[in-house]
């Protein structure tokens, strides 16, 4: 049984976050979920797909953020709790639909998790999904705790469901990704059945058609739910204080850095000067809660992450309340007390206090700090992210990038979002030279193969992972082959959303909660687009590089599909192809000429330098024997002898 | 409950990507909330499995629950699945009374396979991980986890080690409570091998400092 479903009313778990928000999503009962994987939010929805046949929920990773929210909002519209989960970037991709949402308003309740990235961790910005919540008029609440992150959510389903309005819920890497101990409740059964009435009223949100107009009537009507939402957060028992009754310094908190907070406070001893107020329902602000605390404090210390969204606000209300409670200094990020990039840290915010308070925090012995710095610059060298052993990532930007340079008219590459996003990096041969958002790569490529008649003679290649071209990979396509754009669309198609973890995707012959699904043949899609396309294996690297000369050669937007499973898949793990040796006698080390390419430009972790044997060698441990290696070694001294299934060399 | 010798007492499971840290770290982090503390388990992983680093700061304490990182400095124990990873730790939460368990096996990076970084020899770290921390053991549990079978079984031995420095209350029972719930009989029977050997290690090492 998954962990999520163990334990009664009454006992305590050690949970991910995530798993917190996931078992909140059980005890709230909710029915539908429907998300796309994105770190740090995906352990929400793996958690409740493995559940989802005990308890009876529909569960899905949706093709995209945009439909995600779709799919969770048709279960709100027919009655039913709906939960929808992303990471921040997905906020992006789903505002629009959502943006009609807010306005139209919800019926079963609906509750949007979306998790942020401070520092960017696993993602190429550290964007903030909280200003979303302002700018489409809906509540935001952040939890600052794990067992917030698990009460929260049925919380949050009673508003949406008071309120008929989606309710926001930020997660952050420092609360998704980690673990603490949260109090279970019990599992409700649930009866709602599903049924979309529309035979109503036109203007009755619960009976009629579902559109945002008229915007006279709808504007208003949402605007009223974010009033009540302020006057619901008054009282929300999410929202505490602690500390002295009127403190010199009131730190405002919200989400992972509650815990910084109280960490700081700790660390400099101030619980008898500093009071902690967490603040779970950061937007709209509750006016009188605020009141209260500010006209107790001395000055005011806002901490949060990563722009100053909650001063901001606070001093909003600070202005418009100051002709009762006096001028109050609040510092935070706009007086620079705190950064307004990167994530906070216990030590930051415990200087920012430091500064304000008069007091230190204790340091590390100036001798023992310059010892440590100069053994780390020695002793830990750097551990550049770079493809697993076996990635087939690795062989295909290795055929893409020696084509590229064979050709040698310039040809470049843009990139995409995925573990193959790493070959912009110079240890994975630097081969892409763009990377934004999902499907973005296709799209640039479409541009940049229409600038023939500006001049423009490169080779314009994009690479796409299966779930990409799935995501927003298939209208840049579209674009390409109907405006006639000069192109390569590479897809990287290794079976599954391996960055995050393997979840399905419309490809795939199974869904998120294991059941078999119709999948979808990515070579045909293109067919069926016009594209021509081609079909290869990235471990066949002179077949792959063929391939791609014969591409270059041709007119138009063109497809090729490199087909292989990621080397992480559970189906391929600790299983080998081949047991891969170095000859010796054969490998001349530095008297090559070759400049090493097998360590030195190849870089696989599973091929390492011998510095006592001066060759090339292999790390048995780490190689999971694809074999590419053999057929990039111009000695031949790379040697592949096949295995059969059981590990055992044939016969 | 036991008083903690430090409260909160700050762990730290390091290693590289696929080591199965955050594995150790959650057994971890469950046998001690059976004693009764406080757990946080910060976690850094993402695309960590991809060659990176990657860390677990544990956070046990008596009342509070502590932030999921532990501050500049201040670690009291770190294990590491691979030497430069011990070393990277210590830049950064290493203080002269920090204690330190390390497997001994290197992972080089593609850096070091490059030859744009030289990986220190095992002699040269253990001689830097001696001095800059209060008390360190060193193990070889990559080679004994491979004799068992395969080497994932080197974390277990870690915890195992752990265990054996009696500087936290996690008995031999606890550790087979938690990995029961997860595991099947017969794998639980592997792992309690993986653990005693593990605990040996660290009695069997002559200590240092």
């Amino acid at each position: 049984m998954s962990a999520i479903l163990k334990g009664k009313k009454g006992d305590q778990r050690l949970f991910m976050g995530n798993e917190a928000i996931a078992r909140g999503a059980l005890e709230a009962g909710v029915n539908v979920v429907a998300g796309y994987p994105g770190t740090p939010s995906s352990e929400i929805i793996e958690s409740l797909s493995r559940v989802a046949k005990d308890r009876d929920i529909y569960v899905e990773w949706s093709v995209n953020e945009k439909v995600a929210a779709e799919v969770a909002a048709a279960g709100s519209l027919a009655g039913l709790r709906s939960m929808c989960t992303m990471k921040m970037n997905g906020v992006h991709v789903a505002s629009d639909f959502l943006l009609h949402l807010a306005l139209t308003g919800t019926r079963g309740g609906m509750v949007i998790v979306a998790c942020d990235d401070p520092n960017a961790h696993s993602s190429q910005n550290e964007a903030e999904m909280r200003h979303f919540a302002q700018m489409l008029e809906i509540p935001l609440l952040e939890p600052g705790s794990f067992q917030d992150a698990k009460d929260l959510i049925k919380w949050a389903f009673e508003l949406s469901e008071e309120l008929r309005s989606i309710v926001f819920i930020r997660g952050t890497t420092r609360l998704s990704h980690a673990s603490g101990q949260v109090v279970l409740d019990e599992l409700p059964e649930t009866e709602r059945k599903a049924a979309f009435r529309h035979d109503g009223f036109i203007l009755d949100q619960m009976t009629g058609s579902v559109i945002s107009l008229p915007i006279a009537f709808k504007h208003p009507q949402l605007q009223e739910k974010l009033q009540k939402a302020a006057e619901r957060y008054e009282g929300c028992p999410f929202n505490s204080y602690t500390g002295p009754e009127n403190p010199d310094v009131l730190i405002i908190t919200s989400s992972a850095c509650t815990f910084y907070s109280i960490e700081a406070v700790h660390m400099l001893d101030l619980q008898n000067r500093a009071g902690i107020l967490k603040l779970t329902t950061t937007w709209p602000l509750p006016k009188r809660l605020i009141k209260k605390h500010l006209q107790t404090a001395g000055q005011i210390l806002v901490v949060e992450e990563v722009l100053p969204f909650m001063e901001e606000n606070l001093k909003v209300l600070a202005y418009e309340i100051a002709s009762e409670i006096g001028i109050k200094p609040i510092l935070g990020k706009r007086d620079g007390t705190l950064p307004s990039h990167g994530e906070m840290r216990p030590d930051v915010v415990a200087g920012a206090l430091a500064g304000i308070t008069g007091t230190s925090v204790d340091q590390r012995s100036e001798e023992y700090e310059k010892k440590v710095n100069e053994r780390v610059f020695f002793g830990a060298p750097a551990r550049d992210l770079t493809f697993c052993p076996g990635c087939p990532h690795r062989a295909s930007l290795w055929s893409i990038e020696n084509v590229l340079q064979m050709d040698n008219r310039q040809g470049f590459v843009c990139g995409d979002v995925g573990c193959y996003t790493m070959g912009l990096s110079p240890s994975n041969f630097g081969t892409l030279k763009t990377a934004h958002s999902m499907g973005s790569g296709t799209g640039l490529a479409s541009g940049f193969g229409k600038l023939d008649r500006f001049g423009m003679e490169q080779p314009v290649l994009s690479v796409c992972g299966d779930s990409t071209f799935f995501h927003t990979g298939i209208p840049a396509l579209v674009n390409a082959v109907h405006h006639g754009s000069n192109m390569i669309m590479v897809v990287l198609d290794n079976s599954g959303t391996a960055m995050t973890g393997f979840q399905p995707h419309p490809g795939i012959e199974k869904n998120a909660m294991g059941d078999v699904a119709k999948s979808i043949d990515i070579a045909k899609v293109c067919e069926a687009i016009g594209a021509k396309v081609r079909v290869e294996d990235p471990f066949e690297v002179e077949a792959t590089q063929e391939a791609l000369f014969q591409l270059l050669e041709e007119e138009g937007a063109k497809v090729l599909v490199l087909k292989q499973v990621c080397a992480l898949s559970p189906e391929k793990k600790w299983s080998k192809k081949f047991e891969m040796s170095v000859d010796t006698e054969l490998c001349i080390g530095e008297e090559c000429g070759c400049n090493r390419l097998c360590t030195r430009i190849f870089r696989c972790p599973g091929l390492v330098w011998d510095q006592e044997s001066k060759t090339a060698r292999i790390d048995s441990i780490l190689c999971t024997g694809c074999g590419v290696c053999a057929s990039i070694c111009p000695a031949n001294a790379i040697r592949k002898t096949p295995l059969a299934a059981n590990g055992k060399e044939v016969a | 409950m036991t008083p903690l010798k430090h409260n909160p007492y700050n762990l730290v499971i390091t290693g590289v990507g696929g080591q199965g840290n955050v594995m150790a770290s959650r057994v971890i982090g469950n046998m001690l909330s059976i004693h009764g503390y406080r757990i946080t388990i910060g976690e850094t992983f993402g695309a960590s499995q991809r060659g990176g680093s990657v860390r677990s700061d544990l956070r046990i304490s008596e009342e509070i629950a502590f932030s999921p990182q532990i501050p500049k400095g201040r670690a009291h124990m770190i294990v590491a699945m691979e030497p430069a990873e011990a070393i990277r730790v210590l830049g950064e939460l290493g203080n002269p009374d920090v204690k330190v368990i390390c497997n001994m096996r290197p992972i080089h990076s593609v850096n070091v396979i490059c030859g744009d970084f030289t990986y220190p020899s095992a002699e040269q770290h253990k001689e830097w991980l001696s001095d800059l921390s209060g008390q360190a053991w060193f193990v070889n549990t990559t080679e004994a986890a491979v004799k068992l079978g395969n080497p994932i079984f080197s974390n277990i031995m870690l915890i195992g080690a752990l265990a054996g420095t009696g500087d936290l209350p996690l008995e031999r029972d606890l550790f087979e409570t938690v990995i029961a719930r997860w595991l099947s009989a017969d794998k639980v029977e592997k792992n309690l091998v993986a653990f005693d050997k593990g605990m040996s290690m660290v009695k069997d090492d002559k200590r240092d400092g």
